[in-house]
């Protein structure tokens, strides 16, 4: 999905736990996430807690979306 | 003479400890065959016996690569096996990744022949097909009965040090090694059949298919975020509660675009998962957490962003052929370019 947005001319962001499977499939901007059932979260956290823990991860997709890239890229967190 | 020792690997749900609430669980070792392993063990009749099963959760093992990794190595290392056999995976996306990852590294590290098997579209399999002999399953484990002999079979021929035959003969995904053998018909004859074949209109199978590299050239960077209108695409399944366009939670056949106009955050009271290859519980209970309309919001309240793209767009990743997913992707990028989005955050649990 992200491959094929991308094509159509519109720069993609793909924020997800398990990166080595967005590399293979081919995204070009990635951030990785907390985990696989709440990639943009954290239960365990009290909740201004895990809202400051997105920001932190929607701030790293904005940066990465901003940033130009000749090849695939994982923007660590 | 003694059996070849076998180490299975094979996560929670074969291992039948639980389904996705139990992804979470660490490795953990078992004697003997357990599951799948059980079907194995017919298989090899009296010539290998599988010693000790280690059960992993799916999720585990994926949030925690480098330490799953190691402790399976380890659990494998006690026993020192004759083989390593993993799955088979079928189409499940977590487990092709674990079974691709720790055959590779009982294989490089431990030196012992391994064995998995996989759907040729898990993302397993094209990670690891070139380094890991990978049988060629269904995409679900009604496959199993199909998968399992011949697994048996090309195992017992690894722990026995016989030659592999080519990927048609064995049953397992092309791994690029070229292996040369005689065919019944000779070339001419082949060639063709498959050309009449051709010209009526018949399926065919070429002998030597063209590598695919589909990779797309990344769009430049977006130049003032501030003024950008940002959309947010997601495969984690995230729909209204009640999920209205009855979006399945495998395989889905379908996507939805779900307004989010004029609003701020997501609740259990408006939102929920259709995703069924993870545990909803914590998606059910904020779906901010999968696609993050909360902090977008509050951006684009900052003037961080330009603007939230009023829909969101929404499908299940879980067991979705790629061809459904591409065909999904293309009829959003072009509702996408019509509403003059500038860039896309795209989530996948």
């Amino acid at each position: 999905m992200v491959k094929e947005i991308e094509r159509a001319g519109i720069p993609v962001v793909h924020i997800c736990t398990v990166t080595p499977i967005s590399m293979t499939v081919g995204a070009n901007r990635i951030v990785p996430a907390i985990a696989i059932p709440h990639p943009l979260g954290n239960p365990e956290l009290p909740a201004d807690e895990e809202y400051a823990l997105r920001r932190k991860l929607v701030d790293k997709a904005l940066e990465a979306l901003s940033t130009e890239v000749d090849d695939q890229t994982i923007f660590e967190v | 003479m003694s059996k070849f020792k076998v180490v299975h690997y094979i996560n929670q749900f074969f291992g039948q400890v639980g389904g996705e609430e139990m992804a979470h669980i660490p490795a953990e070792k078992r004697e003997g065959p357990a599951g799948p392993g059980l079907a194995f063990s017919k298989n090899f009749g009296d010539e290998a016996e599988i010693v000790a099963t280690i059960v992993c959760g799916d999720s585990w093992f994926n949030e925690n690569l480098e330490l799953a990794t190691e402790m399976v190595l380890e659990m494998v290392k006690e026993e020192s096996p004759d083989l390593f056999i993993a799955g088979p995976a079928f189409n499940a996306g977590r487990y092709g990744v674990a079974c691709g990852t720790i055959c590779d590294a009982v294989q490089t590290e431990l030196g012992i022949p391994v064995l998995t098997g996989m759907y040729v579209e898990n993302p397993g399999a094209d990670m690891f097909r070139t380094k890991v002999l990978t049988v060629s399953t269904a995409n679900s484990a009604a496959g199993m009965r199909k998968a399992v002999p011949t697994m048996a079979k090309l195992a017992l021929k690894l722990v026995k040090g016989e030659r592999i035959g080519a990927s048609v003969e064995e049953g397992y995904l092309p791994d690029g090694v070229r292996r040369n053998f005689f065919d019944k018909k000779r070339g001419s004859t082949r060639a063709l059949e498959m050309l009449l074949k051709k010209i009526a209109g018949a399926p065919f199978e070429t002998e030597y298919p063209m590598p695919t590299f589909d990779r797309v050239p990344p769009m430049p960077a977006i130049k003032d975020m501030t003024k950008a209108t940002v959309a947010i695409v997601t495969s984690g399944g995230i729909v209204p509660k009640g999920n209205p366009d009855r979006i399945e939670s495998s395989s889905a056949s379908k996507y939805g675009s779900y307004s989010i106009e004029g609003v701020d955050d997501l609740t259990s009271n408006t939102f929920e998962t259709a995703h069924g290859g993870h545990d909803p519980v914590y998606a059910n209970e904020d779906a901010d957490r999968v696609i993050p309309v909360d902090v977008l919001r509050q951006y684009e309240k900052e003037g961080k962003i330009g603007k939230l793209h009023d829909w969101f767009y929404s499908t299940t990743g879980n067991g979705t052929a790629v061809a459904s997913a591409k065909k999904f992707a293309a009829e959003i990028a072009e509702k996408l370019i019509s509403y003059d989005v500038d860039a896309v955050v795209l989530t996948s649990t």
